[in-house]
């Protein structure tokens, strides 16, 4: 595990290097940046109508005493987008879909001898390869998380539209209330380590991968096992520390 | 010119070469062969830096590498050319692509005259007007053709091929063999090839070193091996009946 630990962390330094031609690797940080960020929108647009839409319900369905004003619904669908739904789940299938992507990429490169064949014109591989997709990450999951919270909202007040288990005006209310914008921090400050997690993890996986096709699958799989399991940690961290 | 000076190489306990001392001439074709797990892969990865020999020293041209750390190599890593077994082409990258991408790293050299060089480098591998194509959508002859291309780029000094014939045709074989000479005479380069095809090595084996168990066997060009009475060289060189039958008539 030690030994793990530290060639992750070698790798990591490797990774931000001085890069031998800055516009070449901002390139490569465009390049990824549109397939983390615009290739992920379709399934994280999705997952978050649906999620928040089941939220609403669910919390609709738990608060129905006629003690509890019908209004509370929405504010507890809000905060739970915000802290929990958006940034944990949205990672966790970006970490299926991403990271298992960087992995395979790296992976891939590293068994048809494309990283040697880096290394012997003089580039810093790991510079060249990883730090792109490391930016690319902590810069485009956070804005993934903010389009997935709103998304997890407006699939709340959909629900309650189509459900009518809560008026849309009831929810809107709730929505609007008692807004704390610590809530929306922890869920950045959450995407970003996340962000980090999944592109130097999968990185991590694919960069050392040895043998062929068969392995190459076992590294994303790997990468993204792992990046899940660091994710809900983290996710225990920041919370316990933040709020 | 390279020298390599008692190259020792251990991978936990199997210690793969075992002092391994020569000199890779420039302007010629330096073969390195052997059998499979005679150490000739492990022998150019040592050369060109992808491995740490355990234990001896690489000179490109009286410059120690093997004492080098990464930053110090890139001046002469610039002036290395490799084409890998498999090409190792960028996937995601065009054929022209490929080509540019240690121009654009390593030149100052505008948009234009890097794409000038890109066409010069098809042209001479014969593959004019293939600049737009992705490696999956060439044929293994022509993959080759673009990896040695773009091991011109940089107008190397040193160029080094590993098993440039594997998985092609013998017609295509010659071809590549034939360009690879060409362009090691026509640029002054210092040639390392390592190969276990016999076509190469009677072909264009200027100098060839026998690796044998992990150590030099045999030294001397390709016109040597028919009178040579080192018996590892004849079992690998005429193991197959065509060659015994064009060595009795040698």
């Amino acid at each position: 595990m030690f030994q793990s630990l530290g060639r992750y962390i070698f790798l990591l330094r490797l990774s931000f290097k001085k890069p031998e031609k800055f516009s070449v690797y901002w390139n490569e940080v465009m390049r990824e940046m549109v397939s983390v960020g615009i290739g992920s929108l379709g399934i994280i647009s999705i997952i978050s109508v649906f999620i928040g839409a089941a939220t609403t319900i669910q919390v609709a369905f738990q608060l129905s005493s006629p003690l509890v004003p019908r209004s509370i619904a929405g504010s507890i669908s809000r905060d739970s987008n915000i802290l929990e739904f958006s940034p944990t789940i949205s990672s966790l299938v970006l970490a299926g879909r991403v990271g298992s992507n960087f992995a395979s990429n790296i992976g891939t490169m590293r068994v048809t001898e494309q990283i040697d064949a880096l290394e012997i014109m003089g580039v810093n591989a790991p510079g060249y390869l990883i730090s792109p997709k490391i930016i690319a990450s902590i810069t485009m999951i956070p804005m993934l998380v903010i389009i997935s919270i709103c998304l997890g909202i407006t699939g709340g007040y959909i629900a309650c539209i189509i459900t009518g288990d809560i008026t849309p005006a009831d929810y809107l209310m709730g929505v609007n209330e008692g807004f704390d914008g610590l809530t929306v921090r922890v869920a950045l400050v959450k995407a970003f380590v996340f962000g980090f997690i999944i592109a130097s993890i999968c990185s991590y996986q694919g960069f050392y991968t040895k043998g062929g096709a068969l392995e190459v699958g076992q590294s994303a799989t790997a990468g993204v096992v792992y990046s899940c399991v660091w994710i809900l940690f983290a996710d225990l961290m920041i919370t316990s520390l933040m709020l | 010119m390279i020298e390599i000076k008692d190259i020792y190489k251990t991978f936990g306990d199997n210690e793969v070469l075992k002092g391994i001392t020569a000199t890779f001439q420039t302007g010629k074709n330096n073969l390195i062969i052997g059998g499979s797990g005679s150490g000739k892969t492990t022998l150019l990865k040592c050369i060109v830096g992808l491995h740490e020999p355990t234990k001896g020293q690489v000179f490109f041209e009286d410059q120690n590498f093997t004492d080098m750390d990464f930053t110090e190599r890139v001046p002469i890593r610039t002036q290395i050319g490799m084409l890998f077994q498999n090409s190792a082409l960028f996937d995601s990258m065009t054929v022209e692509e490929n080509i540019m991408f240690p121009l654009n790293l390593f030149t100052t050299q505008s948009k234009a005259e890097k794409q000038e060089r890109a066409n010069f480098c098809l042209e001479r591998v014969n593959l004019k007007d293939k600049n737009k194509l992705y490696p999956a959508e060439l044929s293994g002859g022509m993959k080759k053709r673009v990896g040695i291309a773009r091991a011109l780029s940089m107008q190397p000094k040193f160029l080094f091929v590993d098993e440039p014939n594997s998985g092609l045709d013998p017609k295509t074989s010659i071809l590549i063999d034939d360009l690879i000479n060409e362009l090691t005479a026509e640029y002054e380069m210092t040639t390392v090839i390592v190969t276990h095809d016999m076509n190469s090595v009677m072909g264009i084996g200027d100098n060839i070193i026998f690796l044998h168990q992990g150590q030099k066997w045999w030294e001397g060009s390709n016109k040597d091996i028919a009178h040579s009475d080192n018996k590892e060289l004849n079992d690998f060189v005429f193991a197959s009946k065509f060659m015994q039958a064009a060595k009795e008539k040698l």
